[in-house]
C-alpha cells in the first residue's frame, strides 16, 4: 500500500516536473523542421524562378515566337543557312514517342511480374523476383545506355531496315529502366487488397484467371497506372541513357529507326557547346522548361489518378 | 439419417499444426447451424474446408472427408468451380467488389456463362430481394456498390452469393462488424432463408446463435466438444466447458 502510494507521488511529480522540458523539446523539433522545411521550399523555388527566368528569355529578349519554337520542325540554332531557327518539335516529338512507347513495353511485363509475385507464386516469387527488379533500379543510367549501344542497337541494325539507333532502341533501353518503378507500385497495389475481394471470386466459383482479370485487375487499375505515368515521367526525363542510343539528329524521324533526339538528349548534347546569356543558350533553357513543365502535368496525372483511386 | 452435407473425421493441419482434429458434423437441410467457440477455436479453419477456400492457403492440408450430395468434396476428380457453385460464402467484413451494385450481383452468373441481359436482370432482382435489399436499392443499381452502408454492403454479399442459387451458404460472422439494427435485418434474413439452403454459421454472439440456429456446435481448441439442438446446448449441455463458454465465464 506504501509502495503504491509513493508511486503514485512519482508520477504526480514526474507530471509537473518534466511539463515544461517536453515543451522545449517540441519547441526545438518544431522549429528545426521548419528551418529544413523552409531551406526545401526555398531551394525548388529558386530552381524554378532560374529555369523560368532563363527559359523565358528567349521569347523575351530574343523575340522568339512561342509558337514557332514549340511547333517549329527545324532546328538550327547557329544559323548555318542563314538566320537561326529554334524549331523544338522534333525533340518533342521524341520525347513523346520514347517514353510513350517504353511505357507501352513495360506496363505489361511489368503487370505480369507483379500478378506472378503477388498472386500466381506468392510464396518464392516474391522472394526471388523483387531483389532483381531492385537491381534493375538501382544500375546507373550509362550502364544501360552502353548496354543498349552495344547489344541493342546492333540487334536492331541487323534484323530491320535502318542503322539500329532511333526511338525504338531508346523505347527499349528506357522501358528497362523503368521496369521496376511500375512493377514496384504494380506490386504494392496488389499485396494491399483486401483478402476478401478475391475469396469472394473464387467463392462464387471463378477460376483463378477469371479472378485476375475481373476482379483484381480492375481493382488495382487505378493504381497501376499511377506506376505508368510515373515510369513515363522517369523516361521522358532520362537524358544520357537515351542520347547514347538514339542518334541526336535534330528532326523528326519517318521510321522508328532513324536517328532523332529528345528534349533531354539536345540539352546535355549541346549545353557544352554554348555561349551563357546567348540566343542557342536561352533556347536550350526553355527546353527545360518544357521539360519541367511535363514533369508538373504527369505529377498532376498521379494526384488526380490518386484521388480516384481512393473510391 | 444422414444429411446430404457432413464430415467425416475432418482434420485441417496447418504444417504440422492440427486446427481441426478429427471432426464429425452433419448439417441438415433447411436449418442454420451455428458452430461458436473462443477465438482461435478452429471453427473459422473448419468452415473454410467447407468449400475448399483453404485451398489458397499453401501450407494448408485436409484429412478425413466432406460430403456433400454423396459425394467427397476433397477427391482428385471433383471439379473446385463446380463445387464452389454450390456454396454461397460470405465473410465477417463486407466485401463488394468495386463496382456497380447491378455488377456485384451480375457478376458469378456472368462467370457461369449467363450472357443473356434479361436473365441477368432477373437473377440480380431475385436475388436483391433473397437479401432483403431490393427495395432500399433498386432506383441506384448502376452507383457503385461502396456507396452503400456497411449493413447494406453485407447484404449485399449475401445476394452476390445467391446469385449463382447455391444450395448451402457458409456465413463467417456476418454480422460481427455491423450495428444492431443490421445485425437483425441480417438475422431476419438468414431464417428467412433457411428455407431453401442449409445454413453454416460461425458466431462469437451467444444471443445470436441462440437466436437463429436449430442446431450448435461447440468447439474448443480445434475439438468438437458438443453438438446438438440449440436449445438443448443452451439449456441443459452435457459439458462442463459449454457451459462456461455460453455462460460467458470464460473465452
Amino acid at each position: 500500500m506504501k509502495a503504491m502510494k509513493e508511486g503514485h507521488v512519482q508520477i504526480e511529480r514526474s507530471r509537473s516536473g518534466k511539463f515544461q522540458k517536453h515543451h522545449m523539446e517540441d519547441l526545438i523539433g518544431r522549429s528545426y523542421t521548419m528551418l529544413c522545411v523552409g531551406l526545401l521550399i526555398l531551394i525548388i523555388v529558386s530552381i524554378i524562378y532560374f529555369v523560368a527566368s532563363k527559359g523565358l528569355a528567349t521569347f523575351i529578349q530574343d523575340g522568339v515566337s512561342l509558337g514557332d519554337f514549340l511547333f517549329g520542325s527545324k532546328w538550327d540554332p547557329e544559323g548555318s543557312q542563314g538566320t537561326p531557327v529554334f524549331g523544338v518539335l522534333p525533340f518533342i516529338f521524341g520525347s513523346f514517342a520514347t517514353s510513350l512507347l517504353a511505357a507501352l513495353i513495360a506496363s505489361p511485363l511489368s503487370i505480369c511480374a507483379s500478378l506472378f509475385m503477388t498472386e500466381i507464386v506468392p510464396s518464392w516469387g516474391k522472394k526471388l523476383l523483387m531483389p532483381v527488379i531492385e537491381l534493375l533500379a538501382g544500375i546507373p543510367s550509362v550502364v544501360y545506355g552502353f548496354v543498349g549501344l552495344t547489344v541493342v542497337v546492333p540487334f536492331l541494325r541487323d534484323t530491320f531496315p535502318g542503322q539500329g539507333i532511333g526511338i525504338a532502341a531508346g523505347a527499349i533501353v528506357l522501358s528497362i529502366m523503368i521496369l521496376p518503378t511500375i512493377t514496384s507500385i504494380a506490386t504494392d497495389a496488389l499485396s494491399a487488397l483486401p483478402r476478401g475481394l478475391k475469396e469472394s471470386s473464387f467463392a462464387l466459383g471463378a477460376t483463378r484467371w477469371q479472378t485476375i482479370s475481373k476482379v483484381i485487375l480492375p481493382t488495382v487499375m487505378p493504381a497501376v497506372l499511377t506506376g505508368v505515368v510515373l515510369g513515363m515521367a522517369r523516361a521522358f526525363g532520362e537524358a544520357l541513357a537515351v542520347q547514347m542510343v538514339i542518334g541526336n539528329a535534330p528532326h523528326i524521324p519517318r521510321s522508328l529507326f532513324e536517328s532523332t533526339s529528345t528534349l533531354t538528349s539536345a540539352i546535355t548534347l549541346d549545353m557544352g557547346n554554348t555561349v551563357m546569356g546567348s540566343v542557342h543558350s536561352n533556347a536550350l533553357w526553355s527546353m527545360a522548361l518544357a521539360l519541367m513543365f511535363m514533369t508538373f502535368v504527369f505529377v498532376l496525372i498521379v494526384r488526380v489518378l490518386e484521388r480516384r483511386n481512393r473510391i | 439419417m444422414e444429411s446430404t452435407f457432413r464430415t467425416e473425421n475432418l482434420s485441417v493441419f496447418y504444417g504440422k499444426y492440427e486446427a481441426v482434429k478429427n471432426i464429425s458434423l452433419d448439417f441438415p437441410d433447411q436449418s442454420v447451424t451455428a458452430l461458436i467457440g473462443p477465438s482461435g477455436c478452429g471453427k473459422s479453419t473448419f468452415l473454410r474446408s467447407l468449400n475448399r477456400m483453404n485451398d489458397e492457403i499453401s501450407q494448408a492440408t485436409i484429412k478425413g472427408k466432406i460430403w456433400i450430395e454423396g459425394q467427397d468434396i476433397n477427391a482428385p476428380d471433383t471439379d473446385v468451380i463446380k463445387l464452389r457453385q454450390k456454396i454461397g460464402m460470405v465473410w465477417q467484413k463486407p466485401n463488394p467488389f468495386y463496382k456497380s451494385i447491378y455488377e456485384n450481383i451480375a457478376f458469378g452468373p456472368k462467370y457461369h456463362g449467363i450472357k443473356n441481359k434479361s436473365m441477368l436482370d432477373e437473377i440480380v432482382e431475385s436475388s436483391l430481394r433473397k437479401a432483403a435489399l431490393w427495395d432500399e436499392v433498386k432506383d441506384r443499381l448502376k452507383q457503385s456498390a461502396l456507396s452503400l452502408s456497411g449493413g447494406q454492403q453485407q447484404r449485399l454479399c449475401i445476394a452476390r452469393a445467391l446469385s449463382v442459387n447455391p444450395g448451402i451458404l457458409l456465413l463467417d460472422e456476418p454480422a460481427s462488424a455491423l450495428d444492431p439494427v443490421s445485425t437483425s435485418k441480417v438475422e431476419e434474413l438468414i431464417i428467412e432463408l433457411k428455407r431453401e439452403l442449409s445454413i453454416v454459421i460461425v458466431t462469437h454472439n451467444m444471443q445470436q446463435a441462440a437466436r437463429i440456429s436449430d442446431y450448435t456446435a461447440y468447439f474448443y481448441l480445434g475439438t468438437l466438444m458438443e453438438h446438438g439442438d440449440t436449445e438443448l446446448i443452451f439449456t441443459n449441455p452435457v459439458n462442463a466447458t459449454t457451459q462456461e463458454y455460453i455462460s460467458g465465464r470464460f473465452g
